[in-house]
């Protein structure tokens, strides 16, 4: 289970820029539950899973995971059982590497960086099958250097890479926003696959309302740092994107 | 006259090769100007001037200047990861403190006597090369030195450590969501380059029998420009028909696409050969710097790199 109890952010602390975002915010989410979250621009969205994630600092409350606080660890601490998708696809990829040293770099995930070899000959036909299954003919491109394929098929590996080791929990920070309609698709049924069938515990933040009413066991909305809609079990089941839309705008308009 | 000239010319290149190294793994790895270099470098011909005049073995002094060159890279890095300073002023600091620690190691300036064997007089060495002359033994015993280290740079590139530093210079966010600090594994960086420029500075001792406090300056700029030339080159090659030509041939594609340590190697021979060309051409010994800082603009202009990663580093 995590926790994010009663947490204040507040961005330029003390200037003439000085913005509240959150005052006294709380979530709790469940464990396996898959929740997408909406809202507009600067409503906190990003801000929420960089506060989960350690990127960014807060100024008071507690974000918890098992009950154990997590606020005083690292951010690179904190993804010892936590993946990462990002918004821009090669942000999850590095694209000097050549997608065996990328997906090596990702399966040695938990395991010491020491002087033994990086790329493990004998996982190869592992990671083949891997990306078969992603159906976008990656398969035979293992020397090919990830900076040169297309934005969806480095998120699709972006996606296995943060996905490749065990973990509980897995934050998706806008991780179609930049792909096609088509290709968005084909990543946010990977996105549902990989996380029914690890049972994670995820957080997808999306500007796409029909990807938010369709998958996930909760919706979330976001609104200038307080939650203005949230629905879960049946209640989501029956949320529709009109649903969505209709509160969307009227929040967008007051 | 003019193929001692040459050789001469091609062993300092080789040489220069290994400082290069180092800013390879620095700034081209993980895009961190190390103005530290500059203070490493004749840290460890300090240390070699030191311990051969006490007569210590050739050989050893290797090992030891390589880790006071690690040191320094270890003070660096912690001065930039731990407290947090940016990376230029980081090496600056560093680099000042040294000029410092270096004549309080060597005293003062320092002449290892003719007497005292260097690596290229050693025992084993003459056994080997003892038929050749000075000249040509100096050519042959840094090559052999330069060949070694490249290969267990490339060997290191491929391991789960190369394979994480090569990750932080590309994505840091990407390492940190591996759950690995990127300060760490740029702190080895650190450690590693600055081991590689102390060992540069250390055959450099090894081939003039000198160690001065001044010989430092400039040395990340050359170092810059051998790495900026060399895989300016390599991208030129492996775009031409001939690389294409090869990556075809199973066997022979190892050629196709050279590593970037012997693109480094290259870069450094070149830059070495157009300051000698200058120098013969007529310009004093008092000049070099200026040939030197010369090149390297030409160079910047040339590559299309203008340095914009050293001014956002």
């Amino acid at each position: 289970m995590l926790e994010v109890e009663k947490i204040t952010k507040i961005y330029n602390p003390g200037t003439v820029m000085e913005q509240k975002l959150f005052q006294d915010f709380s979530l709790v989410v469940e464990e396996g539950q898959f929740i997408a979250i909406v809202g507009g621009n600067g409503s906190g969205k990003t801000s929420l899973l960089n506060i989960i994630c350690g990127t960014i600092p807060i100024e008071s409350g507690d974000v918890r995971i098992d009950g154990e606080s997590i606020v005083k660890r690292k951010d690179y601490q904190r993804y010892a059982n936590m993946g990462r998708v990002y918004q821009d696809p090669s942000a999850g990829v590095c694209p000097d590497l050549t997608m065996l040293e990328n997906l090596s770099l990702a399966d040695n995930k938990g395991k010491p960086f020491n002087l033994t070899r990086a790329v493990n000959r004998s996982r190869i036909k592992f990671y083949q099958e891997q990306l078969q299954a992603l159906g976008l003919g990656l398969e035979d491109k293992m020397d090919v250097k990830m900076g040169s394929l297309s934005g969806g098929q480095r998120q699709a590996v972006s996606l296995l890479m943060a996905s490749m080791t065990p973990l509980r929990f897995l934050i998706l920070d806008e991780h179609t926003a930049a792909l096609d309609p088509k290709t968005a698709e084909v990543i946010m049924v990977l996105t549902n696959k990989i996380i029914r069938e690890k049972g994670l515990t995820a957080m997808m933040v999306t500007h796409n309302l029909r990807h938010a009413a369709e998958y996930g066991d909760r919706i979330l909305m976001m609104h200038q740092g307080t939650i203005v809609l949230d629905r879960s079990g049946e209640e989501k089941k029956k949320t529709s994107m009109e649903d969505i839309l209709l509160m969307f705008n009227r929040i967008s308009t007051q | 006259m003019l193929t001692e000239l040459l050789i001469s010319t091609l062993t300092q290149g080789l040489i220069y090769a290994l400082i290069s190294f180092g800013v390879y793994i620095t700034y081209s790895i993980l895009d961190f100007p190390d103005l530290g270099v500059d203070g490493t470098f004749p840290l460890g011909a300090a240390v070699t001037a030191v311990l051969l005049t006490n007569g210590v073995n050739a050989w050893l002094t290797l090992p030891l200047a390589m880790s006071a060159g690690a040191a320094a890279g270890f003070f660096t890095g912690v001065v930039h990861v731990k407290l947090g300073v940016r990376n230029l002023l980081a090496g600056i600091i560093t680099m000042t403190a040294l000029f410092s620690i270096n004549l309080q190691i060597a005293g003062s300036n320092l002449t290892v006597p003719r007497d005292i064997d260097t690596i290229f007089t050693s025992g084993p060495v003459m056994a080997v090369f003892g038929n050749m002359n000075t000249m040509g033994r100096k050519l042959v015993v840094s090559l052999v030195v330069v060949i070694v280290v490249k290969l267990a740079l490339d060997a290191y590139f491929r391991t789960k450590s190369g394979l994480l530093l090569r990750a932080v210079g590309n994505n840091p966010g990407l390492v940190t969501t591996l759950a690995k600090d990127c300060g760490s594994v740029k702190l080895l960086g650190l450690v590693v380059s600055n081991a590689l420029v102390a060992l540069g500075g250390c055959i450099v001792c090894h081939e003039q029998r000198s160690f001065s406090a001044t010989m430092g300056t400039g040395q990340l700029v050359y170092g810059l420009a051998a790495v900026i030339i060399g895989i300016s080159i390599l991208n030129f090659y492996a775009a031409s028909p001939a690389a294409r030509a090869l990556r075809n041939r199973k066997a022979l594609r190892w050629l196709a696409v050279p590593a970037g340590t012997t693109a480094v190697i290259f870069g450094s021979i070149l830059y070495k050969l157009c300051v000698q060309a200058a120098l013969s051409a007529g310009l004093p010994a008092n000049m070099m710097k200026l040939i030197t800082a010369a090149l390297f603009l030409l160079v910047l202009v040339l590559s299309g790199r203008k340095g914009e990663a050293i001014i956002h580093a």
